[in-house]
């Protein structure tokens, strides 16, 4: 018995020092930031005699969705971090968070640290009216990209978006530039309700509706190679006539064309199936220039330039002509496309 | 209709057959076939064709699910053994196959994501990647022998860490294998019409049945999972053997992420396998099995595992709307599990005693 209250004893002193240092380690982590912070600065002042470049270094305060999330968020983050370097006149701080309350407190971090540029992908729309205001106060700008938040517009200077929709009606409209006999089309769906899955599937909803093309099957396949791989094989085993492939990514396009090799049916440039995927993952874009494929939408990942576009122009004091800048998508062509696309869009 | 008399002539076995085990995922597949022999016979149509590399195989309905069901089986054994001997399930095994698929790719592949040759035989990649996910089950099988955490808890920290973990393991880089010999194992060896990872299934069958019977392993397991304080007391070692549940789902894990990686010689360590823990488990009930522990029936989840891609094969091909699919799904599952149900079965036993009459039974099953 006593030993039983020994260790029940020990487990709450643990317990306790546990959440004492939890506190602790709370506090040092805020510590450590600002420890950072004239490390950071120390490194650009070296920067910046140099290169003796005129001026001070314009500081931006990045926060980010988590890099692992997807090709997609590794591609946009390398992209940011290959514009906003020294060389470039910035000096840039970067956090990651696919938690919406920790991208708030590390907003409320850069304002501290007097940021002249807060830059944001936000994980969710909601929840930041109050931190934008401080940043207003604190006369912080705030430019959003890739993905847009509820909050009022006065509290933002810019957001740079993707459009989904445009996506879809760019590959659509080239489908119908294809100039087929008939439009047979399986449609593999991403997983419902997801902003890229409406602005893809709603492009080729209305156009098939408007010019009568046959979907012969509409699934969602959740972005996944192998569901897309199951839907198609039961089309094909239920006999069913297409010649069109319209998936929407890339992943579902080669769980696709995976099923159609199993069933020796051709596809690419020329053949009897038209293949069409989304994102212009670098491999994709390898099967595009193979000719085993027809057609790739972008999602353009690379936002940086538009973003240093609208710093230089704050900067020299001219004022936007509009907040809401909505990105170039581009889309390749199996038969159009070259090595140097595959090198400079593959993600 | 023939169906339809064959079970009339078993009538009379039926009360003693409805409390088998087996008689529930046996059923269900019944239940699923007889649905599907109604509405569109050619559902069962299998062809001969070639594939694009002029290989005879088989396609149709009937084998995709063979063939799409076979990881589902797999990770049924050992989450058979898991939930029997620890009263809990493992909801990592998604996550662990992403984790053992990266690095089958990352040991085949090298440094760079996309060699022309293999740098490694493929046997190596396969055997280090089972080490790595029986370390993985070990990790879990630590955690929930030593530590007593419940399974559920103690496997959260895979199932949330692992995705994350197998980016890692390949400089989240997406890798792709060109060499066509890796292809064999997730699709069809040259020559032979029937998908490899059936056979693959099979053979992990063939094994655990063998383990099962030429040692004592189904016994002890069985004797932790319904009381351990008693197997104490008999000379077990009930964290040893709750231990050496996990590391077997590990190696069974293995097998699955090999298959899949095989499937497309790459990965998408986000959405492979993605959900696929609940279809274990989902397996696991439709055997009949006690999700607290205790007896369990092998065979009886891996035809659960099978009746899963039925259902899944069958939805897919009366192309349920895209919205409603997870719906349909769940009413099926919902009536299987009620159906599978100890209390359920003893009342249908019961009311097939009573009604003798064929007719009857036939529309209560």
């Amino acid at each position: 018995m006593t030993i039983k209250k020994i260790l029940a004893m020990a487990a709450s002193t643990v317990l306790c020092g546990a959440m004492f240092a939890g506190c602790g380690a709370s506090g040092s982590s805020s510590s450590n930031n600002e420890a950072k912070k004239p490390e950071a600065s120390s490194k650009a002042d070296t920067a910046d005699n140099n290169s003796s470049s005129s001026g001070s270094l314009i500081k931006v305060g990045i926060i980010n969705n988590d890099p692992n999330e997807s090709g997609y968020r590794t591609a946009n983050v390398n992209d940011l971090k290959a514009t906003f370097t020294k060389e470039n006149g910035f000096d840039a701080s970067f956090a990651y968070s696919l938690k919406n309350e920790e991208q708030i407190n590390y907003a409320q971090k850069f304002i501290q640290d007097e940021v002249d540029y807060l830059l944001l992908s936000a994980a969710d729309t909601a929840g930041w009216d109050s931190v934008l205001k401080d940043a207003k106060d604190a006369g912080v700008r705030v430019i959003l990209f890739d993905r847009t938040i509820d909050a009022d517009e006065s509290l933002y200077d810019a957001s740079i978006v993707s459009d989904m929709a445009k996506e879809g009606e760019q590959a659509v409209e080239w489908l119908k530039s294809q100039d087929l006999k008939t439009y047979d089309i399986i449609h593999l769906q991403g997983v419902m309700g997801t902003a890229a899955q409406k602005g893809r599937s709603g492009a080729l909803d209305a156009t098939a509706k408007e010019l009568g093309w046959n979907i012969v099957t509409q699934q969602t396949a959740e972005w996944n190679a192998e569901k897309a791989q199951q839907i198609v094989q039961s089309a094909i085993d239920a006999n069913k006539k297409f010649n069109v492939i319209y998936a929407e990514n890339d992943d579902m396009a080669k769980g696709a064309v995976a099923a159609l090799d199993r069933a020796n049916i051709s596809h690419g440039v020329d053949k009897d199936v038209v293949v069409i995927g989304f994102d212009c993952n670098k491999w994709a874009l390898e099967e595009l220039k193979k000719g085993n494929w027809n057609y790739d939408g972008q999602c353009n990942p690379f936002q940086s330039s538009y973003i240093k576009d609208i710093i230089d122009k704050l900067e020299k004091g001219e004022t936007l002509s509009q907040k809401t800048i909505i990105m170039d998508e581009k889309g390749f062509d199996a038969k159009t496309i070259t090595d140097a696309d595959v090198e400079q869009y593959g993600i | 209709m023939k169906v339809q008399t064959q079970t009339a002539q078993k009538s009379s076995f039926l009360a003693s057959i409805v409390r088998r085990q087996i008689f529930i995922p046996i059923a269900a597949l019944l239940i699923l076939a007889i649905f599907n022999f109604i509405v569109d016979p050619s559902f069962f149509k299998v062809t001969l064709g070639h594939n694009s590399e002029g290989d005879p195989i088989l396609s149709g309905n009937i084998i995709s699910i063979i063939d799409y069901g076979s990881e589902l089986a797999i990770l049924a054994i050992g989450m058979t053994l898991v939930t029997a001997a620890s009263r809990g399930q493992d909801i990592s095994v998604g996550a662990a196959i992403a984790i053992s698929g990266s690095v089958v790719l990352r040991v085949l592949c090298g440094t760079n994501s996309r060699p022309d040759t293999l740098q490694a035989p493929i046997i190596v990649a396969f055997l280090i990647s089972c080490l790595v996910a029986m370390a993985f089950g070990a990790f879990n099988g630590t955690l929930v022998s030593v530590f007593k955490i419940q399974p559920m808890v103690a496997t959260l920290i895979l199932f949330t860490a692992g995705r994350s973990i197998a980016a890692w393991i390949n400089n989240n880089e997406l890798p792709v294998v060109s060499d066509r010999t890796f292809t064999y194992f997730g699709g069809y060896i040259p020559g032979i019409p029937i998908p490899t990872p059936f056979f693959i299934a099979i053979a992990c069958f063939i094994l655990t049945w063998l383990a099962l019977k030429f040692t004592n392993l189904g016994l002890y397991v069985q004797s932790v999972g319904i009381n351990e304080k008693t197997s104490r007391l008999n000379g077990l070692n009930p964290a040893l053997i709750k231990f050496v549940t996990y590391v077997i789902l590990g190696l069974c894990v293995a097998i699955a992420g090999f298959i899949k990686v095989s499937r497309l010689s790459t990965i998408n360590y986000s959405v492979v396998a993605k959900d696929i823990e609940m279809d274990a488990i989902l397996a696991v009930a439709l055997g009949g099995n006690s999700l607290s522990g205790g007896k369990f029936n092998i065979s009886a989840s891996i035809l659960g595992a099978y009746v899963i891609q039925f259902l899944t094969t069958t939805l897919y091909k009366f192309q349920v709307q895209s919205d409603a699919l997870p719906a349909y799904k769940a009413v099926v599952v919902i009536a299987l599990v009620v159906l599978s149900a100890p209390i359920v079965r003893e009342k249908l036993a019961a009311l097939f005693k009573k009604l003798r009459s064929p007719a009857k039974a036939e529309s209560k099953s």
